[in-house]
């Protein structure tokens, strides 16, 4: 099917984007079009006017420093993937870009799309709560800043309001003593995952201090679920088991036509003993490599 | 009709086009069916199965996900603009042509427009590297074993090409 006809406008600056979302109650922003393009073929969404945000300037920045990773809006995927710096920041960026999609895919869609795209079963939005980030937006009345806990309110829905306009998003440099993983199950690389596990572990000596996992696919929107007690300071295999156990209590598996809700949960339980180990080894090793 | 008309133009294998399209054109439409350039194949049109990838700016990317509109500006390659200038087939064609890379051929330039770019970006895949180039294409004549083989044999003669520029230079 093709879209519906629609009103098409590429404004030049964020003022002059603004002012036609803020003019058009039914105005949809087209940022790389990855995600919705598709939604408009399938008549899904059929806005009245579409916001080409392509041609704003100053927006295609990627840029890490102590601090942590900051993304605009027209970054594309591939090119945060490939940037070493975002690599040394925070590693969990690219470990889960490679698995967004294909190249082809990457080279168009945004990071910051996808992100305000809200899919629960997209990488970047779990890794964005998980390491507690944010969305800058801009609207009629200025800038806010939207912590990740707050952004996700429910399927395909974000916090954003209609007439904002996301511009960049922040992910918060990996901490001293911490180590990342991420893995995912999905049928062929590059598609949508059944189930998908990051983790951040902190370690003191061989021990584990913190512990949180994020999993997409699982529920309805990015959930993020703190393992620390449940380790209680270690990996070996009673304290992962006891780990998984703890974080099936807080999820909610949903059946869809790609997997039931248990085999999820058996997923969820396989994944974050993998994922946890993997995240603990990375945090020993960076520790004694900075030694 | 009163659907509004977007003159644009769009420069497709270093020809300048101009048209007039609905805002809603798909590019990988535009290419067809307003400029006949019927290379470039529509499978999915969601972004799936690869058939209808060209280049912009020289970076692979899907003409259904894309609107006519928003490619104005920027530099498409279709299949049609891969032969060499004196009408041969290019390196990825010619090896496709020598690994038996295709049988209906649905699939094909979107495969080759990749493959295009990918050995650009790396001009010696291994076997692995190969695989990973083309995972985001379907095709369901082939299973991709000679595809696989066309994307080394078109790298190598490509670096053939280059050695022989370099030669003659
Ligand atoms: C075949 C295929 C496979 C894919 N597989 C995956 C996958 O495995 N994992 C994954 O995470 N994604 C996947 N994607 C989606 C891809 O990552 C998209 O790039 C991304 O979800 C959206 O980014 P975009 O720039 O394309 O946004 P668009 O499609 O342009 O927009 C998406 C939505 O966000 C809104 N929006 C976009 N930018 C802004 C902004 N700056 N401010 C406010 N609102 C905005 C739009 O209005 C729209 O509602 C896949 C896509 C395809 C076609
Ligand atoms: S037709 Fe564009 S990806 Fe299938
Ligand atoms: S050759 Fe027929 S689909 Fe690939």
């Amino acid at each position: 099917m093709k879209p519906a006809p629609f009103d098409y406008v590429r404004p030049g600056t964020l003022e002059e984007a603004l002012q036609a979302l803020a003019g058009h109650p039914e105005a949809k922003i087209l940022a790389g079009g990855q995600s919705l393009v598709p939604l408009l073929s399938m008549r899904l969404a059929a806005p009245a006017v579409l916001v080409d945000i392509n041609d704003l300037p100053d927006l295609d920045h990627v840029r890490a420093d102590a601090d942590g990773v900051r993304i605009g809006a027209l970054a594309r995927h591939a090119e945060v993937l490939k940037d070493a710096e975002v690599a040394r920041v925070q590693p969990l960026v690219p470990l889960a870009l490679a698995n967004v999609a294909h190249p082809t895919i990457r080279n168009r869609g945004t990071t910051v799309g996808s992100l305000v795209h809200a899919d629960a079963a997209a990488e970047m939005p779990m890794v964005l709560r998980l390491l507690d980030g944010s969305v800058d937006v801009a609207g009629p009345g200025g800038r806010r800043t939207i912590p990740a806990a707050e952004l996700y309110v429910g399927p395909l829905e974000s916090s954003l309001h209609h007439d904002e306009i996301a511009v960049e998003a922040f992910f918060p440099a990996l901490g001293a003593g911490s180590g990342v993983a991420f893995e995912e199950i999905a049928r062929r690389h590059g598609d949508y995952a059944m189930c998908g596990v990051a983790a951040v572990v902190t370690v003191e000596g061989d021990r584990v201090v913190s512990a949180k996992a994020g999993y997409l696919s699982v529920s309805d929107i990015p959930a993020v679920v703190d393992l620390t007690e449940a380790l209680d300071g270690s990996v070996d295999a009673t304290a992962l088991a006891a780990a998984a156990a703890a974080a099936l209590e807080e999820l909610d598996p949903e059946t869809d036509i790609h997997a039931t809700a248990d085999y999820r949960a058996h997923l969820a339980t396989v994944l974050t003993a993998r994922v946890v180990t993997a995240a603990y080894d990375d945090a020993r090793t960076r520790a004694g490599g900075s030694r | 009709m009163s659907e509004k008309q977007h003159e644009i133009r769009l420069r497709i294998n270093g020809t300048e086009h101009d048209v007039a399209v609905p805002a809603r054109r798909l590019l990988s439409d535009a290419l067809r069916h307003d400029l006949g350039l019927t290379g470039t194949h529509v499978g999915c049109e969601h972004g799936v199965c690869g058939a209808c990838t060209v280049l912009v700016d020289g970076e692979p990317m899907r003409s259904c996900l894309m609107f006519a509109v928003s490619a104005a500006g920027h530099d498409v390659t279709t299949v049609e603009g891969l032969a060499r200038p004196d009408g041969e087939l290019g390196p990825v064609q010619q090896a496709f042509r020598e690994c038996h890379g295709l049988q209906c051929g649905f699939c094909t330039p979107g495969f080759l427009t990749t493959i295009t770019a990918g050995i650009a970006e790396n001009p010696e895949p291994t076997e692995d590297e190969a695989r990973d180039m083309i995972a985001g294409n379907l095709c369901r004549c082939t299973g991709y074993q000679n595809i696989v083989k066309a994307v080394c044999r078109a790298a190598e003669l490509a670096r053939d090409d280059r050695a022989s520029e370099d030669g003659a230079a």
